[in-house]
């Protein structure tokens, strides 16, 4: 018998480099860099007509921000630049009864944002991350002061506890007509 | 004549691309792992604001975009430059919304239902106007968390 080898032939893999270069340029050409990032919210859920009104809030306790259709920014009624509305806010919030107009404490404290039909998104942006860095710098405050950790290096019970005393409350209230101004 | 002759011509060798193929490879993973494949054509501009506090939006099967923005220059002849709101595929009025967050929400699983969020990529020439009629919208239609799209930078020196 005459015994037969048979030799698999190679693989000319020269054309390798072809291929994946043709799924790279794919890649290359459909891939969207962007990650979604955002300022997360919650809405209020609408609620039926017949309820009774909501326990009053004391009006100490409550942040009005507003901005009117030129952008500009008013809080409690007076003119304000938006680079000073974080320190005011963690102010506001974190007062702990000490001075008279702001907050008794985190808990009760409550932002109440109000906009304008023609104020700009731009500006409702700045507005709010303003304000939510004033909490989170408070959050971070805090957490340093009990944990001697950055707020997001916590551990989820940590985080809970903090969370629990500044509680974020930005309301972003119903719409309404505010004008020029 | 001298003694160092050179013999013969001076032959360059070539370069070896058997590695090429490699380096491809790696950067052909990379950009498969990083790539998300864009769902939608966009009709609307989009330059969103920058902020600073943002998170991250996790799991995109959980995600719904609404996007808001004057119409792009090509189509402006034909819709005008009033800002608009884009639904997948096409402009939207608002009253089509709840139909839409019907549709989305019946897409996804239903015990994770409750934690579809509502991403707004609104540009950030667009007035509020708009905007609270959406947030309006999605209030009705019980889609209430929602995620304002920002980019990250600083709002005072980015701005403009």
């Amino acid at each position: 018998m005459a015994s037969r080898r048979r030799d698999s032939p190679e693989i000319n893999a020269g054309s390798m480099a072809d291929i994946a270069f043709l799924l790279l340029i794919f890649f290359l050409v459909t891939t969207t860099m962007d990650t979604d990032t955002g300022i997360a919210r919650k809405l209020p859920p609408i609620l039926p007509e017949n309820l009774p009104p909501p326990p009053p809030i004391r009006e100490k306790n409550v942040f009005v921000v507003l901005i009117n259709s030129n952008d500009n920014l008013f809080v409690e009624d007076d003119y304000m630049d938006v680079k000073e509305l974080r320190a005011e806010a963690k102010r506001f919030i974190g007062n702990f009864g000490r001075l008279e107009n702001y907050s008794d404490n985190p808990q009760k404290a409550v932002i109440s944002l109000q906009n304008d039909r023609g104020t700009s998104y731009e500006m409702f942006i700045a507005v709010q991350n303003e304000l939510t860095a004033a909490y989170s710098e408070l959050r971070d405050e805090e957490a340093n002061k009990r944990f001697g950790k950055d707020f997001k290096d916590l551990t989820e019970k940590q985080a809970k506890e903090i969370q629990e005393f500044y509680p974020q409350k930005i309301s972003e209230a119903e719409p309404v007509n505010l004008g020029g101004g | 004549m001298s003694k160092f002759k050179k013999n013969g011509k001076k032959v360059t060798p070539g370069i070896s691309t058997a590695s090429l193929p490699d380096i491809v490879f790696i950067l052909l993973f990379f950009f498969m792992v990083t790539t998300t494949m864009r769902e939608v054509t966009l009709l609307v501009d989009n330059r969103k604001p920058f902020a600073t506090e943002i998170e991250k939006l996790e799991r995109k099967s959980l995600v719904s975009y609404i996007y808001v923005g004057a119409p792009k220059a090509f189509l402006q002849g034909q819709f005008g430059s009033e800002p608009r709101m884009q639904l997948n595929d096409s402009y939207a009025k608002l009253n089509e919304i709840s139909q839409w967050a019907i549709a989305e929400r019946e897409a996804i699983n239903e015990a994770e239902r409750t934690l579809l969020t509502v991403s707004i990529k609104a540009d950030k020439e667009v007035k509020m106007g708009l905007i609270t009629d959406i947030k309006q919208e999605l209030r009705k239609a019980q889609m209430l968390k929602i995620n304002y799209s920002t980019r990250k930078g600083e709002i005072f020196t980015d701005r403009k």
